[in-house]
């Protein structure tokens, strides 16, 4: 039920004016030259992210997919309290490794991110450019009821509700939090779907990216960096 | 003992108001706005409270008053003190004390934020401090309304139900009502 006794101001309007080091100026440069800079122009590409077509051939495509489930690579990127069961997997108690299973420290060379557990606004901004500096083919897991739902921040003004409204997320692992074991069995379940071609998130983002920009852009009010973060 | 040694002695000078113990190493006193300076700095310089624990703030709505609470410890003798001071709601500005311990500075701008009460002086406090891009009440005024903010401005999930707890376990553990 909505509740209607509400007080606060929306101010939805409001602008916010683009940081100092974003806007477009005129610079020296160290060998004296006078260059004009547009930071968020000169330092990303502007392109759309594109929809990578399937192989022509079936029989290809498979074994591309098959490839795939066996090598992912995961976005050391923790955001809420779930972070906390990704590190046991690292180790030789439940050695998530021995499933061709590893952490990366950067998005370039990753390509799974997992959102382990509530996104604040301030945190979504960052995983939504973490998510699109990933290489493609790149799947998205939702750990935890408060990417489902909302979990237990369900009132919170800081934090997202529904994860797949941001991003394009493939599988959802429940629990508050799941245990290692439920990831493990997530992650074999995330195999299963990318070796039957259903992890497809990446085309998804491309094909909705629109939508997915706009609801990002609604709960973001102080974008301050370039549509697409490639 | 040694507290109520303490209360006496300041009393009179800054005007305290009833020392309020809690436990032998814990008290609290509420100290006019014009002379909470005056206090810390003897608290720290004279009797050794040297080190700030916590600053934070209380939203007494009902009252139109802001509650500051400074939290004081003294290591060496192993007390703590929690000095309050009112705030007009309304005016919501308080003093800065960064100049007395530095680490302050980061507290006044997270009620900044938090409670939109001001510290005019204090380096950075009209910066973002933990929020971004925030355009509402400050969050932790008791009049916003964080719910009905969340439903309006967060998309959900259909299906999340709410039960009373008392009237689902009623139901769950005596199904004929009895
Ligand atoms: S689902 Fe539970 S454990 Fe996970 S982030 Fe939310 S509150 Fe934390």
């Amino acid at each position: 039920m909505k509740d209607v006794d509400d007080k606060f101001l929306k101010n939805i309007e409001t602008e916010f004016p683009l940081r100092e080091e974003l806007r477009p100026r005129r610079v020296t440069t160290p060998d004296g030259q006078e260059i004009e800079i547009e930071p968020l122009k000169d330092y990303f590409c502007e392109a759309a992210p594109k929809v990578h077509p399937k192989a022509y051939i079936p029989i290809v495509e498979d074994f591309y997919n098959w490839a795939r489930a066996n090598s992912l690579w995961i976005l050391g990127f923790g955001t809420g309290c779930g972070a906390i069961e990704m590190r046991p997997l690292m180790t030789p108690r439940f050695d998530a490794y021995r499933y061709g299973i590893q952490w990366r420290p950067t998005p370039r060379q990753a390509n799974l991110l997992m959102i382990s557990g509530y996104l604040s606004v301030k945190t979504l901004k960052r995983a939504i450019r973490a998510y699109e500096q990933m290489q493609g083919p790149k799947y998205v897991v939702g750990l935890g009821s408060c990417t489902i739902n909302g979990g237990m921040y369900w009132d919170s003004y800081n934090t997202i509700k529904r994860l797949d409204q941001y991003l394009p997320v493939d599988l959802y692992i429940a629990g508050c939090m799941p245990r290692p074991e439920a990831l493990l069995a997530g992650f074999m379940e995330l195999k299963k779907l990318i070796k039957a071609g259903k992890g497809e998130g990446a085309n998804k983002y491309a094909e909705n990216f629109a939508t997915y920009k706009a609801n990002q852009k609604s709960v973001i009010k102080d974008w301050d960096m370039p549509d697409y973060n490639w | 003992m040694e507290m109520r040694h303490l209360h006496a002695l300041l009393k009179q000078r800054h005007s305290l108001g009833q020392l309020e113990p809690k436990g032998g190493k814990l008290a609290f006193v509420t100290v006019p706005r014009e002379n909470l300076r005056g206090l810390l700095t003897e608290l720290r310089d004279v009797h050794g409270f040297t080190h700030l624990v916590l600053l934070t703030a209380v939203d007494w709505m009902e009252d139109g008053l802001f509650q500051l609470t400074y939290m004081l410890n003294n290591r060496g003798r192993d007390m703590t003190l929690g000095i309050r001071v009112m705030l007009d709601r309304q005016e919501a500005q308080g003093d800065s004390i960064h100049d007395l311990w530095p680490t302050a500075a980061t507290y006044q701008r997270e009620l900044k934020e938090m409670f939109g009460i001001d510290f005019p002086g204090s380096p950075r406090i009209d910066e973002e401090f933990i929020l971004e891009g925030w355009t509402d009440l400050p969050p932790y005024r008791r009049d916003f309304d964080s719910l009905a903010y969340s439903q309006q401005t967060y998309a959900e999930r259909p299906g999340r139900v709410t039960h009373d707890p008392r009237e689902y376990m009623k139901s769950k553990l005596y199904p004929d009502g009895v």
